[in-house]
């Protein structure tokens, strides 16, 4: 019952709209991520959006625009020269990581006065969504949709292999740019739900969750999606209930799900072994062809 | 008629400004099956890019008589990440994409492509199954049928007989040779002892180019060339022996 009541605050619903959104575009953009090992390159954007912080901190502009900034050169950056062979790849990233930090906390020191809202940029708090941040990422939500519904296989194939996408002529390299553009700003708008430190669980826990149960692309995407939103609304509800961050609450929630998930696996394998459970034995893959 | 499918003259390849390869010249007609052999590092993989189109030749110029899309591709199987969540349905699906679309109008069109390319190489009960469950010769076969889905004019193959049984290699060089009734084939091979009979014409490809367009062999030939320990088979000669690249 009372958890209904909390929809009677709004900046409860816009808690809930946000954690449903960011789900979305998490879940999928997080898919991609992490089926094509990109989840270090992730950390590298989303920390390098601190130094956009600090200086939106310095000139007074908006924090939230300066990270979107940094976190796309950062993610271009990574993209061309990562293309180009220029540098090794993880170094890069770790250059960009550290320098992003760097740059964040020196002009935070240098701003006078006392910078509230710096926890929350590092650890998350999803109840002070605004108007604005929700509706940039309903705007995100809806273009990452699109991209994935219309572009779904595209998609998978040029994660899957490049070489070989390329020879059929599908433009890779635009893909590879649209998609990392898409990262650097789902990252960005995640800040406002789990911070900085946290944001990278988002894209990855839900999506390592549903990948103990699917090794289908399609259906990692979804069920990616449905263990995102489950996760930061449980999160959510304690955060409140227990009084203690958010942002910590919801990527609690997201691990034991997690721990859930792979104990539910251990029980289905240990099952089979077992024979007790024929009727829950995977599929063997048998079959007509499906969802093409 | 025959008709030049493509023609490579003079190409050289690069890596960071240093040459691995030069001097080839190579007609590939629709009919032809060519061998690649050669060392590791020879430059057999980069030849094959620059007539895919993925590295640029560092000099000289190709020219094609098919779009790049009719060619069918192979790559090394090595290069894989066996942990991506892909289905054996949707790896042979890639081979049907063309730019942004695919070369098939409707979905049941689709399906029975991929039903009838899976049954050809013998893996339709695979078609659900993440490549993470299969095994090695599994995977081959299934970038085989993403190779010739498309029914391309010009299959090139990097190494498919690697990770693959020898039952298997056999029925493999048998379908080959069933496609190179319709398609010309490129099949490059680091096993420079061993070539399928299935081969009309081998290249050798250490640094520089050698084409042997012709496979007679004549005694002068059957001496050293390339065979550093002895073989012992039964049956007709189990050698092929090749001219002695010309120098200079």
């Amino acid at each position: 019952m009372e958890i209904i009541q909390l929809f009677e605050y709004e900046f409860f619903r816009n808690a809930f709209s946000s954690a449903f959104l960011m789900a979305i575009s998490c879940g999928l953009v997080g898919t991609y991520i992490v089926s094509r090992r990109m989840v270090f390159i992730s950390g590298g954007i989303t920390h390098a959006s601190f130094g956009g912080v600090g200086i939106s901190y310095f000139f007074g502009w908006p924090p939230m625009a300066g990270a979107a900034v940094f976190a796309l050169i950062a993610a271009i950056t990574t993209e061309n020269l990562t293309r180009k062979k220029a540098i090794r790849n993880d170094s890069l990233i770790a250059v960009m990581w550290s320098l992003g930090m760097a740059i964040g906390i020196i002009f935070i020191y240098m701003t006078p006065g006392y910078s509230p809202n710096l926890m929350s940029f590092l650890f998350g708090s999803i109840i002070t969504v605004t108007h604005l941040d929700l509706a940039l990422m309903l705007a995100l939500t809806i273009i990452v949709m699109m991209f994935f519904t219309v572009f779904y296989k595209v998609i998978l194939f040029v994660s899957f292999d490049e070489q070989f996408a390329k020879t059929r002529g599908i433009p890779v390299m635009l893909i590879n740019y649209i998609l990392i553009i898409l990262v650097a700003l789902t990252i960005v708008l995640s800040i406002r739900v789990a911070g900085i430190i946290l944001v990278l669980s988002l894209l990855t826990i839900p999506q390592n969750t549903a990948n103990l149960f699917t090794n289908n692309f399609g259906k990692i995407l979804f069920w990616s999606v449905v263990i995102g939103f489950t996760g930061a609304f449980i999160g959510l509800i304690s955060s409140y209930f227990l009084d203690i961050p958010s942002g910590g609450t919801i990527i609690f929630s997201l691990v034991i799900l997690y721990l859930i998930g792979r104990l539910v696996k251990m029980v289905l394998v240990m099952r089979r072994f077992t024979g007790a459970g024929t009727a829950t034995a995977v599929s063997n893959g048998k079959g007509p062809v499906q969802g093409l | 008629m025959r008709e030049l499918l493509l023609s490579l003259r003079n190409v050289s390849a690069a890596y960071s400004g240093k040459t691995v390869l030069e001097g080839v010249n190579l007609d590939i007609m629709p009919d032809d099956f060519i061998g690649i052999i050669g060392p590791n590092g020879g430059g057999k993989t980069s030849l094959l890019k620059i007539i895919l189109g993925l590295l640029n030749p560092q000099s000289g110029h190709l020219k094609y008589n098919i779009a790049r899309y009719e060619i069918g591709y192979l790559p090394q199987i090595s290069q894989f990440d066996d942990h991506f969540p892909i289905t054996v349905n949707y790896v042979v699906l890639s081979g049907l994409s063309k730019g942004m679309h695919l070369t098939t109008r409707k979905k049941s069109e689709t399906r029975d492509k991929i039903e009838k390319i899976l049954d050809t190489i013998g893996i339709c009960e695979l078609r659900n199954r993440p490549i993470g469950e299969l095994s090695g010769g599994e995977l081959q076969r299934t970038m085989l049928a993403r190779a010739i889905i498309s029914s391309p004019k010009l299959l090139i193959l990097d190494e498919p007989n690697t990770y693959v049984d020898n039952r298997f290699e056999q029925e493999l060089y048998r379908i080959l040779a069933d496609l190179n009734k319709s398609m010309a084939i490129l099949l490059v091979s680091h096993d420079v002892g061993t070539i399928t009979p299935y081969i009309k014409t081998i290249a050798c490809v250490n640094y520089s180019f050698h084409y042997h367009p012709s496979n007679e062999i004549t005694n002068e030939q059957l001496k050293v060339y390339n065979c550093p320990i002895e073989l012992v088979t039964h049956g007709p000669v189990p050698h092929r022996v090749m001219g002695e690249h010309k120098h200079g």
